[in-house]
């Protein structure tokens, strides 16, 4: 299968793996900036997916995106350190016109998936997870709340904290320097690159990674001054 | 003006593909700006035989910079600081007085070092006898004007067609890979009629023998680019990547 066998298959993967994890990213932003503007409307949105059996199907095949995209990672770049020959360079100069986060994809990858640790643990677990598990209550601290009320969550990690809130700036600019190499990468990886397309690939990979860091960082600051949107008391308490 | 310069060498020797290479230190004193770098490395030789030792092996033909045999990796790039030119055009006005110049061989896998700084670029000729040829026999020359082809296309065709087989690609890659070499010489017959017929076939064939030899796998980190002496660009990887994945799909 050539898919599996051959570089360019292999490559294929990751391009068409990393794409898929980037509208995963739209999507989750866009129900963010719904908390930023009201809580009411983010739980709204959490009870709608809940765990029910698209939401967890979507999980799924979310998953599998994540481990696809990062074993063929691991795979590639083992192969490239072999192909590199046992004797390093002595110097190694990076050309001009070669962006350092092109050559730091799997250690921007991997900072990425430690953050992503953290927040399933905040998250996913005493939610989706919590409600598979049968539970309809889960503590968040002092208080108990329901595994969909995702705008107490926000408040209870975000609203005041600024260690969790500045690790998810970090999470973000490693997000960042991530996008803007891998995505107009995926599309050369396709074939849908020439001379004219280059610099335009270029530039819309850097719009589209400074939207979607630049919203969520804006968003999790809000979170962190005022907490979800609205009228929160009304939201968060006794749900 | 050019100056004479003294400058400290730092060269990699190494005796065989199976030996343990080191660095060796040398002085060289009195050397004109306009002299080339080859040519410093010629009188470094002579020096070394005058003292009773060994020269440094290194691979150099045509000096005019197209033929491709010559290679070195100075001071961190293939073919030294200069862009768009091979280290036989490279001269010593690049550099300053006392300053110390490291050369190193190409470090891949898919050029194992033969001796000093000489290594085996045999990879490269088996990936074009793999398929960058076209195999009918054409005859004689047609009328110019017998198959139209469009401008944009010929030029295209003949830029990827200026690509010298250095190895200087898989040299600056990090990953070891040598996907602008095959795609330029995919590209060069891609784009033209008389290369169409064959396409699918040859950027198949090209692409598992890259494979087999062990070569990386392209990030797109485009360092093969920016160090290339002809200036190939990247876009020819993606018509490779376009030629390879349309030719399995229609399988």
């Amino acid at each position: 299968m050539w898919l599996l066998n051959s570089s360019i298959g292999k490559k294929l993967i990751m391009s068409i793996s990393g794409l898929f994890l980037v509208l995963f990213l739209l999507f989750h932003l866009s129900m963010n900036v719904a908390a930023a503007f009201s809580g009411e409307a983010y739980n709204m949105i959490c009870s709608l997916l809940g765990a029910n059996w698209y939401a967890v199907a979507a999980t799924l095949v979310l998953a599998a995106g994540i481990v696809i995209h990062f074993v063929y990672a691991l795979i590639l770049t083992l192969q490239n350190r072999k192909a590199r020959g046992n004797d390093r360079y002595a110097i190694n100069a990076r050309p001009k016109g070669v962006e350092w986060a092109s050559q730091n994809m799997l250690v921007l990858g991997i900072i990425i998936i430690l953050f992503m640790v953290l927040h399933f643990s905040q998250f996913w677990y005493k939610m989706m997870f919590a409600e598979l598990l049968g539970h309809h209550e889960v503590a968040l601290g002092a208080a108990t709340v329901s595994p969909q009320d995702g705008a107490a969550f926000i408040n209870y990690y975000f609203q005041g904290n600024i260690l969790i809130t500045v690790l998810y700036l970090i999470w973000y600019a490693a997000l960042w320097f991530h996008l803007t190499h891998g995505f107009w990468s995926a599309i050369q990886t396709i074939g849908w690159n020439n001379t004219i397309w280059m610099n335009r690939w270029i530039c819309i990979s850097k719009i589209v990674a400074t939207v979607i860091c630049v919203l969520f960082a804006i968003i999790t600051i809000v979170f962190y001054v005022n907490g979800v949107g609205g009228d929160c008391a009304a939201v968060c308490a006794g749900h | 003006m050019d100056k004479d310069i003294n400058i400290i060498l730092k060269v990699w020797r190494q005796k065989g593909p199976k030996e343990k290479g080191q660095f060796e230190t040398y002085q060289l004193k009195n050397i004109n700006q306009g002299t080339s770098f080859l040519e410093m490395l010629d009188i470094l030789n002579e020096q070394l035989i005058n003292e009773g030792k060994d020269p440094v092996v290194f691979d150099h033909d045509c000096r005019e910079g197209i033929c491709g045999m010559c290679s070195l990796y100075v001071n961190g790039h293939p073919h030294g600081p200069a862009t768009g030119a091979t280290t036989c055009q490279l001269y010593m006005r690049r550099f300053n007085d006392g300053e110390t110049i490291t050369i190193e061989p190409w470090r891949s896998a898919g050029f194992p070092v033969i001796r000093d700084l000489m290594v085996d670029r045999y990879a490269y000729d088996k990936i074009i006898q793999a398929g960058g040829f076209v195999s009918v026999n054409t005859g004689g020359v047609p009328d110019a004007n017998a198959i139209a082809i469009p401008k944009d296309d010929a030029e295209m065709a003949m830029d990827a067609a200026a690509c010298i087989g250095c190895g200087a690609c898989a040299a600056a890659c990090k990953n070891g890979s040598a996907m602008l070499f095959v795609s330029a010489k995919v590209s060069q017959l891609a784009l033209l009629p008389q290369g169409k017929v064959e396409a699918a076939r040859r950027a198949k064939a090209m692409v598992a023998k890259m494979d087999e030899l062990g070569f990386g796998n392209c990030t797109n980190t485009r360092a093969c680019e920016m160090e290339c002496p002809k200036n190939i660009s990247v876009s020819n990887i993606a018509r490779l990547n376009r030629e390879f994945i349309s030719a399995k799909l229609q399988d």
